[in-house]
């Protein structure tokens, strides 16, 4: 089971002080996140991609490569990397290079997007948004598992005798989840592929996701993956904790009653009774996320979101020290309970020794 | 036989409401041409306000909200009331219908009515509510009920008084939910494309 956390990159004022940070102070800012998780035992530092304000991370691998030249262990991800408006080949490119540089700690989260005007900034439609994802992934698919590949698509020039590279270390791409909030056609896409599938899980409520997770573990099945509890499942989530339940809930209410995706609507307590959102005591995080896995079955990764809202990053780095006390309880909990045939959350090295010692299973790919 | 459900679904802030005085007697003129047993659910949108515009902000209903919403897509029938304000729907009426999926509606059998001041706002209905139901490819009924306050006082039996444009509203509502089949909401996982399909498709 991996435990990390996850980061949009917004540029947020702080509700309490009224001061907003400079985009240098938050590149760095998300960058020390990314050391402190690893300081404190997590697993994984997943960073969003945005290309306009207020967001700071417009490119990814950057920072991930910087990231991965101060840690060691950390594995490097995306939430999300944008399969519609990048070109595949530039992901493919990237994301090989990252690869290598950090030794295989690197996997990626493939997403839509949801800005309309971002699309047209890269010459693509929102309309397209589901083909967009489906026809640039199965290039992208290639690019990292054939070493020549001709190609004939919709939305980019033909390929003719391209090479992508540097190649993906070891002869193993990068671990790829699919992350959706609302869409099956996601779904049936990671189901197909094998691949992982993240349900971004806050900001709504448990059984919407709990559906959608439920089919694409039915449809990885279908693919002949293996069963559907041994299908690679992703959960966000999101808190904030104080050793006092009272002090967490006091200190920030602010930054929620002001938060740029629910402020000024529903109250703190009708969010958390609602969403997967814990405001609370460390006891009260593990148990409030010991029930995803009564709801979604066992899973492999859990990221946290903890450093939106224009939370101070002093403030971010001592809910990352709680989040370490906590994570160890997590783990064993969850690796206890977790049967022997569901696979742990995927890394290159046990991805490469699986490569060494499977028959290669690859889908056959076809050129249309 | 199956029980059929009618929905009302009154915007009116004020209580008493005109507003739901309207969708009460639209109902019953409903049901009268029904077959007894016919379910009646009125939904007060005044109650569910806050929820709605958290809905607005959040993108996910309440329990409460997601219980009316519900109750509205599986609805045989809806019967669907606002205040004229400013010439138009009340804000909170057309908010209930933004928070519900564009494609839910689709094939509803509606009867749409309005409250307001004076005779002169009738039209609005046309200009304004019947083509919020017809974007989202309901199926709205002839007669759109339109009750000014003077209405109120009208008596029965003058040819086009209130009463009788309820009765004859409420019977195209009848009628067409009597030649239907029963609803059943769409499941958005049910026709979710194979990969393969999705692959071809592009």
């Amino acid at each position: 089971m991996q435990f990390g956390i996850f980061t949009v990159g917004d540029v947020t004022t702080d509700p309490t002080t009224g001061r907003t940070p400079t985009e240098h102070e938050r590149i760095k800012a998300m960058a020390a996140m990314a050391r402190k998780a690893e300081e404190v035992g997590l697993d994984v530092f997943a960073t969003g991609e945005h290309h306009n304000p207020p967001f700071v991370p417009s490119s990814p691998t950057t920072m991930l490569g910087y990231i991965a030249a101060q840690t060691r262990d950390l594995i490097l991800s995306t939430a999300t990397t944008l399969i519609t408006t990048n070109d595949p080949v530039k992901i493919a490119e990237d994301f090989a290079m990252l690869q290598h540089l950090a030794d295989g700690r690197v996997d990626l989260m493939l997403g839509r997007g949801n800005t309309g005007p971002v699309y047209p900034w890269f010459g693509q439609d929102i309309s397209k948004g589901i083909e967009l994802a489906i026809e640039n992934y199965h290039l992208l698919y290639r690019l990292w598992r054939e070493d020549v590949v001709d190609w004939d698509g919709e939305f980019r020039t033909p390929l003719q005798g391209f090479t992508s590279v540097p190649r993906p270390l070891d002869g193993v791409p990068p671990f790829v989840w699919h992350g959706s909030i609302r869409s099956p056609e996601i779904a049936e896409q990671a189901a197909f592929y094998g691949d992982g599938f993240f349900a971004n899980h806050i900001f709504w409520p448990t059984e919407h996701f709990v559906r959608l997770v439920g089919y694409y573990r039915q449809r990885f099945a279908h693919y002949g993956h293996g069963t559907p509890e041994q299908a690679i499942v992703g959960l966000g989530g999101q808190v904030f904790m104080r050793k006092n339940s009272q002090d967490a809930v006091r200190e920030f209410r602010p930054y929620f009653d002001n938060a740029p995706v629910y402020g000024h609507g529903p109250s703190l307590e009708d969010f958390t009774s609602q969403t997967p959102l814990t405001v609370g005591s460390p006891q009260e995080v593990i148990d409030k996320t010991l029930t995803f896995r009564e709801h979604f079955g066992d899973y492999q990764r859990q990221l946290f979101l903890m450093d939106h809202a224009g939370l101070p990053l002093k403030v971010v780095l001592e809910q990352l020290d709680l989040l370490g006390e906590v994570v160890p309880v997590l783990r064993r909990e969850l690796n206890a309970l977790r049967p022997a045939d569901v696979p742990d959350g995927p890394t290159h090295q046990a991805r490469v020794a699986a490569s060494l010692t499977d028959a290669d299973t690859n889908l056959e790919t076809s050129n249309r | 036989m199956t029980t059929r459900t009618i929905v009302v679904v009154s915007a009116g802030l004020s209580q008493p409401s005109s507003t739901r005085l309207l969708a009460d007697q639209l109902a019953a003129a409903t049901a009268r041409d029904l077959p007894a047993g016919t379910q009646i659910i009125t939904i007060e949108l005044r109650e569910l306000a806050h929820d709605i515009v958290d809905n607005l902000l959040t993108g996910f209903p309440s329990p409460a909200l997601g219980e009316a919403i519900g109750q509205v897509v599986r609805a045989d029938g809806l019967i669907a009331v606002t205040p004229l304000y400013n010439g138009s729907y009340a804000g909170l009426f057309k908010s209930f219908f933004d928070v519900i999926d564009a494609e839910a509606l689709a094939g509803k059998r509606v009867l749409i009515a309005a409250t307001g001041g004076t005779a002169r706002h009738s039209l609005a209905l046309e200009h304004v509510i019947r083509p919020l139901f017809t974007y989202l490819r309901a199926v709205t009924v002839p007669t759109a009920v339109f009750a000014a306050t003077e209405d109120w006082g009208t008596a029965t039996g003058s040819g086009g008084d209130l009463t009788a444009r309820i009765e004859r509203a409420g019977s195209e509502l009848a009628a067409l939910i009597d030649r239907s089949q029963p609803a059943a909401p769409a499941d958005p996982y049910a026709s979710v494309p194979s990969f393969e399909q999705l692959l071809r498709s592009r």
